[in-house]
């Protein structure tokens, strides 16, 4: 394969993944949520991110065109070879873990897709317009809620601020750039993923100053996704989600 | 009794297509105005019913009471030419 589809096969998958697993992630709301109304959303936001992963799986399989499906990319894979970012494979904590959670995500995805639906590649392009539609509305939706809860009662305060800063370290990793993303990027196919970090942090301090929160400062980031080092959640995650086709290879409806 | 822990009640009205009605489509429970926009979107609009939303809460709507309902609407039983049956249709309009 040529060696720019190859990035391009690289750059689909963690696209693919990172919405597949917070797409996990939010599913495991589905009848858990704090009240009827809002579980459909959390849940709809799911389906959402599957739709997204799908696509870009199936991109990534005919990049890679070594005859392996969607399917196969995303239930046939091993904890390390999933380059999702570590946030999104975060457990679903209380309530206001999960918002915290998508509101880092769905603020990065913005200007990420945003970027994105610029690329000269006409796929990456097409997928990043439409995605941007519904990211824009998981990001009102993340917003709202932290507003809501920040600005709440003494207790709802308090546990957004906790959400807030415990997930701080892990949104360093979204602005890495890695051989890939450079390549990318120079040639005008992908993102320039460091240039977005002052677009997010200001947005984010807006949020967060408008829930009357405070932005944490903290400088230490972990980082591991793009080299597929995870969280001890992704193995737990992975032997629920791929534990069918596992035991029952090609198993059909 | 239990305390009712529910948020507030909001009546939901969708609009299909341009230029077709508003149509009452069920209620949400939200705390404010944009959490019920938000919750009738995902909830009434996500398999693509519709291009409008209004969101009324519940006890803004005055309704009429059943007791009353033999004074408001049984006169209007017999009255069949308030039906305008006697014109002829023009030709291309659909919504009338």
């Amino acid at each position: 394969m040529a060696d720019t589809n190859q990035l391009k096969y690289i750059y689909s998958l963690r696209l693919a993944d990172n919405a597949w697993i917070l797409s996990h992630r939010l599913s495991e709301w589905c009848s858990n949520g704090p009240f009827l109304e809002e579980d459909l959303a959390l849940t709809n936001i799911a389906l959402d991110l599957i739709g997204r992963a799908q696509a870009f799986y199936n991109y990534a399989a005919e990049l890679e065109s070594k005859g392996r499906t969607a399917d196969d990319l995303a239930y046939r894979r091993n904890e390390r070879q999933y380059y999702n970012n570590l946030l999104v494979e975060m457990p679903n904590g209380n309530f206001a873990d999960t918002i915290a959670r998508q509101l880092y995500t769905s603020v990065y995805e913005y200007y990420f897709f945003m970027s994105l639906q610029n690329s000269k590649d006409e796929t990456f392009a097409a997928l990043a317009a439409k995605t941007l539609k519904e990211v824009k509305y998981h990001m009102v939706h993340a917003a709202d809620w932290v507003v809501r809860l920040g600005d709440g009662t003494k207790e709802s305060h308090e546990k957004m601020q906790q959400a807030i800063d415990n997930l701080w370290m892990y949104t360093g990793e979204l602005f890495e750039a890695d051989k890939t993303d450079t390549a990318l990027a120079e040639q005008g196919l992908g993102v320039d993923n460091p240039s977005l970090h002052s677009l997010w942090e200001a947005h984010i301090h807006n949020v967060l100053e408008e829930a009357k929160l405070n932005t944490p400062s903290a400088e230490y980031m972990q980082t591991g996704g793009r080299q597929g080092i995870h969280t001890e959640h992704l193995g737990h995650m992975l032997g629920e989600m791929q534990y069918l086709q596992r035991a029952y290879p090609d198993a059909k409806w | 009794m239990a305390t009712d822990t529910q948020l507030d009640l909001w009546e939901v009205f969708i609009q299909s297509r341009n230029g077709s009605h508003h149509m009452h489509a069920g209620s949400v429970h939200a705390s404010d105005r944009k959490m019920a926009l938000q919750n009738a979107r995902d909830i009434y609009t996500r398999r693509g019913e519709g291009s409008s939303i209004w969101v009324v809460p519940a006890e803004s709507i005055v309704a009429s009471n059943p007791d009353d309902a033999d004074m408001f609407f049984d006169p209007a039983d017999d009255k069949v030419y308030r039906h305008p049956t006697f014109y002829v249709m023009p030709e291309g309009a659909k919504q009338i």
